[in-house]
């Protein structure tokens, strides 16, 4: 089998055996190699959908239940559609395109300052900070890099605190932060420290007078995120920079989903340290960073000792490749904002409007705090993860990719006050740069039917349907 | 500095950025650089400046290079197709 890589070059290589061809960018692609490398899992799927159909079980059963998990053999493809864009985004190929450099040539050790090959890549590192920095109207100087969100949380939350040991013992977060920031404040907890977890109202918002009061005058380190990543709800981040200034208190904003999404401008926001990861903006996965800012100088514990570099607060050799490819897709959120945000924005309006067009759905958190590309939806009567089962051509998600193992309901939801019946019916919709028009009204189609399709098999939605009032019901038995 | 680029060649280029980006076999990136390439030359049309001129045709022979490379590498790592894709495409009958 051999796929040439252009009409125009499999018509030339037929009449021109044994030539040199002229490709893209004058580079010479041998063919007489196969050059494709197929992750095809097509033929499973395949062989797996006949197994089904062939089945006795299923045919005794007479069930439709799995001809409404997939549309099986109508001349479409079977990779399912990717709208988990909060979990982590595709890699850009122009992002790719910086990055393949470093694994080609250019490998040298960007901290070598005795020879061309370190200082060459050494540039590419500075020059993608700058990128880095661009995008939140830092300084080139004030951004660390570090393997990712979590880490650069991790290192606020632990080294700020343990900086200021001596005088301060109070960190103020909320409930709806991410994992990584709960169970990192929870861990200073052990080491002396008291946290306050605000609450959160019933839109997702924290209240700026339940912070205020909480500020103690030990109290050395604020951390609320910008964007939540389950119902993107965006906090007022301006207004809480201002009251930690005022009361001379450290802000910390994880802004792993906000960064490059949202307008941010570190000095306008009073923000003193802020976490990103490069895997959300369409960047590769592994790398990340943190903004600390250096006037007025905010001092951290390193967690990571070694060698000094990024300022002695991590230390350990950078990867040029996956700097660049972060610079790069930096450079990419600034230039594109404005027709990124447009694209996002219509698409989100259209599956709003549509998810919501199903009876008894609703949308959580805040409708007007929000980041449009983060849609969460409760489909009341329908159990989350039967219908995430039911719609395995769509990738999608209940809650946080680093919950979706357990089938807890979401903290998120329940800080937000929704019940458990409806935290575990609620799905995360992730629309990004390169999500089509094409796919969005697929998963409506498909939600809609299939949304349909789970409660026609449930007596409760029956029962809705009668109009009975499911809390005036006594179950027995309890 | 070379000179002004004439109607035709801005054409040229911009076919070119077209057949380019729908040489990539996946689906969300080959959508994706269809669109820019139009909203971007669209969006570039009434610019008068000959130094913006010159940086935008520049800038848009920079990126015809990445796509020419990025559209080649991903017809070498092929997935399969979405499930809104049809398997037999119109402009995609090399595939079979």
């Amino acid at each position: 089998m051999l796929r040439s890589i252009t009409r125009s070059l499999t018509v030339r290589q037929r009449y021109l055996p044994r030539l040199c061809y002229r490709s893209y960018a004058s580079a010479k692609v041998a063919f007489d190699v196969k050059l494709e490398t197929p992750t095809d899992i097509e033929t499973a799927t395949r062989e797996q959908a006949q197994a089904r159909s062939n089945s006795e079980d299923v045919i005794a059963s007479g069930t439709t239940a799995l001809n409404h998990a997939y549309r099986e053999n109508s001349g479409f493809g079977t990779r399912p559609i990717y709208l988990d864009m909060q979990a982590t985004t595709p890699t850009d190929p122009r992002v790719l395109d910086t990055m393949l450099k470093f694994y080609t040539g250019l490998y040298g050790n960007p901290h070598s300052n005795t020879h061309s090959y370190g200082w060459e890549t050494n540039k590419e590192v500075e020059n993608a900070r700058k990128h880095i920095a661009s995008v939140i109207n830092a300084d080139v100087k004030e951004i660390i890099f570090t393997s990712g969100a979590t880490e650069s949380n991790n290192m606020v939350l632990k080294g700020v605190p343990r900086f200021y040991k001596k005088t301060k013992k109070h960190i103020i977060t909320t409930r709806t932060e991410h994992k990584c920031v709960l169970e990192a404040a929870r861990a200073m907890k052990n080491e002396g420290f008291e946290v306050t977890f605000l609450n959160v109202d019933e839109q997702g918002l924290v209240d700026l007078k339940d912070l205020e009061a909480a500020i103690r005058p030990d109290t050395c380190l604020v951390s609320v995120m910008a964007v939540n990543n389950e119902i993107g709800v965006m906090q007022p981040i301006k207004e809480i920079g201002a009251i930690c200034r005022k009361h001379k208190v450290y802000f910390h904003t994880d802004a792993a989903q906000a960064y490059g999404k949202i307008p941010i401008d570190v000095n306008e926001m009073n923000i003193d340290l802020l976490s990103i990861s490069s895997h959300k903006i369409y960047g590769p996965k592994g790398i990340g960073a943190v903004y600390v800012r250096r006037r007025p100088r905010v001092r951290l514990d390193p967690i990571i000792s070694g060698g000094g570099q990024e300022r002695g607060l991590r230390s350990g050799t950078l990867a040029p490749s996956l700097v660049a490819g972060f610079g790069e897709a930096a450079r990419l959120v600034k230039e594109e904002y404005e027709t990124d945000i447009e694209h996002i924005q219509r698409l989100s309006e259209r599956l709003t409007k549509g998810l919501l067009s199903i009876e008894h759905t609703s949308l959580n958190g805040s409708s007007d705090h929000r980041y449009p590309g983060c849609i969460n939806v409760s489909f009341a009567y329908v159990e989350g993860e039967s219908l995430l089962m039911a719609l395995r051509d769509i990738a999608l998600s209940s809650g946080s990719a680093c919950t979706s193992a357990s089938l807890e309901p979401s903290y998120v939801l329940h800080a937000l006050g929704k019940d458990d019946a409806l935290a575990h019916s609620s799905i995360r919709f992730g629309i990004g740069r390169f999500t089509t028009e094409e796919e969005v009204d697929y998963v409506i189609k498909a939600i809609k039917e299939r949304v349909e399709f789970l409660r026609e098999l449930s007596p409760l939605w029956e029962m809705v349907k009668e109009g009975i009032d499911l809390n005036s019901i006594e179950w027995s038995g309890h | 500095m070379p000179a002004l680029p004439s109607r035709s060649q801005v054409l040229s280029l911009y076919r070119q950025f077209i057949r380019n980006a729908n040489n990539f076999s996946n689906y969300n990136y080959r959508n994706y650089f269809l669109r820019k390439a139009k909203t971007s030359f669209r969006q570039n049309k009434t610019l008068e400046d000959v130094t913006e001129l010159n940086e935008a045709w520049n800038k848009a022979q920079r990126e015809l290079g990445v796509l020419k490379r990025q559209s080649v590498i991903s017809q070498m790592y092929t997935f399969d197709k979405l499930v809104v894709e049809p398997l037999q495409s119109s402009h995609d009958k090399r595939r079979h």
